[in-house]
């Protein structure tokens, strides 16, 4: 029994009639293409198993192209560089680190990524925040629906005293730069 | 047994052939057999047995719950569970139990479902290959069935060659795909949920914004999240979105079903229906069997009648960049909640209370994580405000207008590829960074949430390389219903197999024999 009969009676679907099966010649995808070539000597096992049939003539609606290009590098502006007094700012607002010059990379290319949206117009548009903005959202009154629940919260916490959760000295600013990268890497050590 | 579809599995329960017990016992069994893929980050195995006796006790007195009454699920671990760990693959919740239950997981278990264990993925679901999270990558189930193995030619699959489920519900994709639940929850922010979905061969929906709560998921993007439904038939999908679509007073952001979601058509007439093909989803690197199937499908629709016509959605290809700005701002805002004070890790560092916040951040979170804080933090300098994240939302409405002008012409419904290829293999996949990845990954799935409507990906074929093939549909907001239905008539006619086809031991080639005589 072929596995095709076999899985249509699984589904308990309509069998209909299609073209059998042929596995795509080779020349597809590049990828695909490259990984068959390597594997040829194994392509004959495959063939009773469903897969794409080549028979079947394209469908004129579907785009046999791709019908758009990437954003190329002169449609961009100049790209970002973060100086050293913002990436101690970002540190500082985030409350993480960048931990290698790597994440700093990163950060520049998520800016460059980002400024593909400048190649689009969008004067006159109206900014979106919510997808629900057109309909009213239902509120409830201002009660306590469920509470008492105060002993159970302050077990999740890692330090508490009495009903208080506890927290190292405050108003106390991070560290420079340096001695926050070794303050980090300590920690680290410690996990 | 374990290959059937939830509606078949829930009527073999009602009919007294199987208990919920031995039917639990069995997907335990199986989730340790299938442990080499990391679906699962934790297995409820006490508590699952304890409620599958439960329903057993229900369904022996005659009265179920209703038709999940006994049926294994599994939950994507960004879902809070009580008192069941909830780490959303991180460092940061490693140890975190949370006191209350997720609205969509507490409708599953008043249902009587049957949790059997919280799904792997990337971290905070940040990624679209499951490759990201501190308890290592999902492996796809197909990585190991004949189809694929014979192609590689490996006959023991070298360790290699492993694919990557995609993500980031690569942990729920994986565990209805390898039969080990029959339903699984994932999320679906930018495609979370469809991505793996279709690289692993099974039924996944992002319903319309709103329409599930969002109670008790943890948030990534606040305005695009929404929780997403993994399973092995359409039909099925559509019987669970009935369960947990509606108001949630827990959740303002949720809106009313536009009607209790009755069964769908068996035999839908297509001949009324209007498909429009987006010409702007043929993105550059889109592979040639994708193509492909998209083209078969096109035609199948054509030839029963319906009508199909090219359209176009003009500003797609700005709408990863749209999805990538608007993103990192919700996520550096949601993730200032982890500060190591009322839950969660929490850094021995206490010098003072900031360096004891970015010390416990620094601990907690991946680099992905952590890059992706920094850049929100950028777009939403004051000087970059207007510049990167408000010209974000003004792009946002141009993608939610393309889809409002398509919808207001007449098309019912359009059709694209979920992915740009099938799945990768976990060395090729890394070589290249999450961003990118994601970049490329979510290209024709985050469009549909940045505009909130529901979405839904469906396997068609498997490719040359032996690994599924996957197609979305996406209708308008709250046609959530009509878009189930022609989904299902798809499903119908491309007659996709099951993995448990594929198996080569006399014991599941039993199990399969018992399986199409049902």
């Amino acid at each position: 029994m072929s596995v095709f009969s076999l899985c249509a009676k699984r589904t308990c679907c309509v069998l209909v009639k299609r073209p059998s099966f042929i596995p795509l010649a080779n020349g597809g995808h590049s990828n695909a293409a490259k990984l068959n070539r390597t594997n040829s000597c194994v392509q004959s096992h495959i063939t009773n198993v469903p897969r794409l049939f080549s028979s079947q003539p394209h469908n004129p609606k579907v785009p046999d192209v791709a019908t758009w290009e990437a954003v190329t590098e002169d449609q961009l502006p100049t790209p970002t560089q973060i100086p050293a007094d913002l990436v101690d700012k970002l540190e500082r607002l985030a409350l993480v680190d960048f931990r290698t010059k790597q994440g700093l990379a990163c950060l520049e290319k998520a800016i460059r990524f980002a400024d593909q949206l400048h190649v689009v117009d969008t004067s006159g548009v109206e900014p979106m925040d919510s997808v629900l903005e057109d309909r009213a959202l239902y509120l409830r009154n201002d009660t306590v629906m469920e509470g008492d629940c105060g002993e159970e919260l302050l077990q999740l916490s890692k330090n508490t005293v009495e009903e208080y959760f506890v927290a190292p000295p405050g108003n106390i600013p991070l560290p420079q730069r340096e001695e926050r990268a070794a303050m980090m890497k300590h920690s680290e050590f410690s996990i | 047994m374990l290959s059937l579809t939830l509606k078949q599995v829930s009527l073999a329960l009602r009919e007294g052939r199987i208990s919920p017990t031995e039917l639990c016992r069995r997907c335990l069994n199986r989730i340790k057999k299938t442990q080499h893929l990391n679906a699962y980050i934790s297995v409820t195995e006490e508590l699952a047995l304890k409620q599958a006796e439960e329903a057993e006790s229900r369904l022996l007195q005659g009265a179920p719950r209703g038709p999940l009454d006994g049926i294994p699920f599994a939950v994507k671990d960004n879902f809070c569970t009580r008192n069941i760990r909830t780490t959303c693959a991180s460092r940061m919740l490693r140890d975190y139990a949370p006191p209350y239950n997720a609205t969509v997981v507490q409708k599953l278990l008043d249902q009587g479902a049957v949790l059997v264990g919280k799904t792997n993925m990337d971290e905070f679901a940040m990624g679209s290959g499951s490759t990201d999270g501190v308890f290592g990558p999902v492996r796809n189930p197909w990585s190991y069935a004949a189809p694929y193995r014979e192609h590689t030619g490996a006959a023991t699959a070298a360790d290699s060659e492993w694919v990557i489920t995609g993500g980031s519900s690569g942990g729920s994709a994986a565990a209805v795909a390898s039969l080990t639940s029959y339903l699984a929850l994932g999320s679906d922010t930018g495609g979370s949920t469809r991505n793996p979905g279709a690289l692993c061969g099974v039924v996944a929906l992002k319903p319309t914004y709103g329409l599930l709560s969002r109670h008790g998921l943890i948030p990534l993007v606040n305005s695009m999240d929404v929780p997403g439904i993994l399973t092995r038939s359409v039909c099925d999908a559509a019987m669970v979105l009935g369960i947990l679509q509606g108001l949630d007073i827990r959740d303002s952001t949720t809106i009313p079903a536009p009607a209790p979601l009755t069964e769908l058509p068996e035999d839908l007439d297509v001949k009324n229906l209007f498909i429009g093909i987006p010409k702007e989803y043929h993105a550059p690197g889109l592979s040639e069997e994708t193509v492909a199937q998209w083209s078969y499908v096109a035609d199948m629709f054509e030839r029963a009648g319906a009508r199909v016509e090219q359209v176009s959605l003009p500003h797609t290809q700005y709408s990863i960049v749209c999805y990538h700005v608007l993103c990192c701002a919700e996520v550096a805002s949601n993730m200032a909640r982890f500060d190591g004070l009322e839950y969660g890790h929490r850094s021995d560092v206490d010098s003072s209370t900031e360096a004891m916040y970015a010390s416990t951040r620094h601990e907690g979170f991946n680099d992905v994580v952590r890059g992706r804080i920094l850049s929100g933090n950028y777009f939403l300098l004051k000087q970059n405000y207007q510049h990167y994240f408000v010209k974000a939302q003004k792009v946002r409405r141009l993608i939610a207008d393309d889809f409002k002008r398509v919808f207001g012409s007449g098309v019912d419904l359009l059709l694209t590829p979920t992915t740009l290829t099938d799945a990768a293999r976990y060395s090729d996949f890394t070589q290249e960074d999450n961003r990118t990845r994601s970049a490329q990954e979510d290209v024709f799935t985050q469009p549909v949430n940045v505009a909130g409507l529901p979405a839904v990906s469906l396997p068609t074929a498997l490719s040359r390389r032996g690994l599924p093939i996957g197609l979305q549909l996406i209708g308008p907001a709250l046609q959530d219903k009509k878009l189930l239905s022609a989904a299902q008539w798809i499903e119908q006619r491309v007659g996709f197999p099951s993995i448990s086809d594929y198996e080569h031991s006399s014991k599941s080639r039993t199990e399969r024999e018992q399986t199409s005589a049902v």
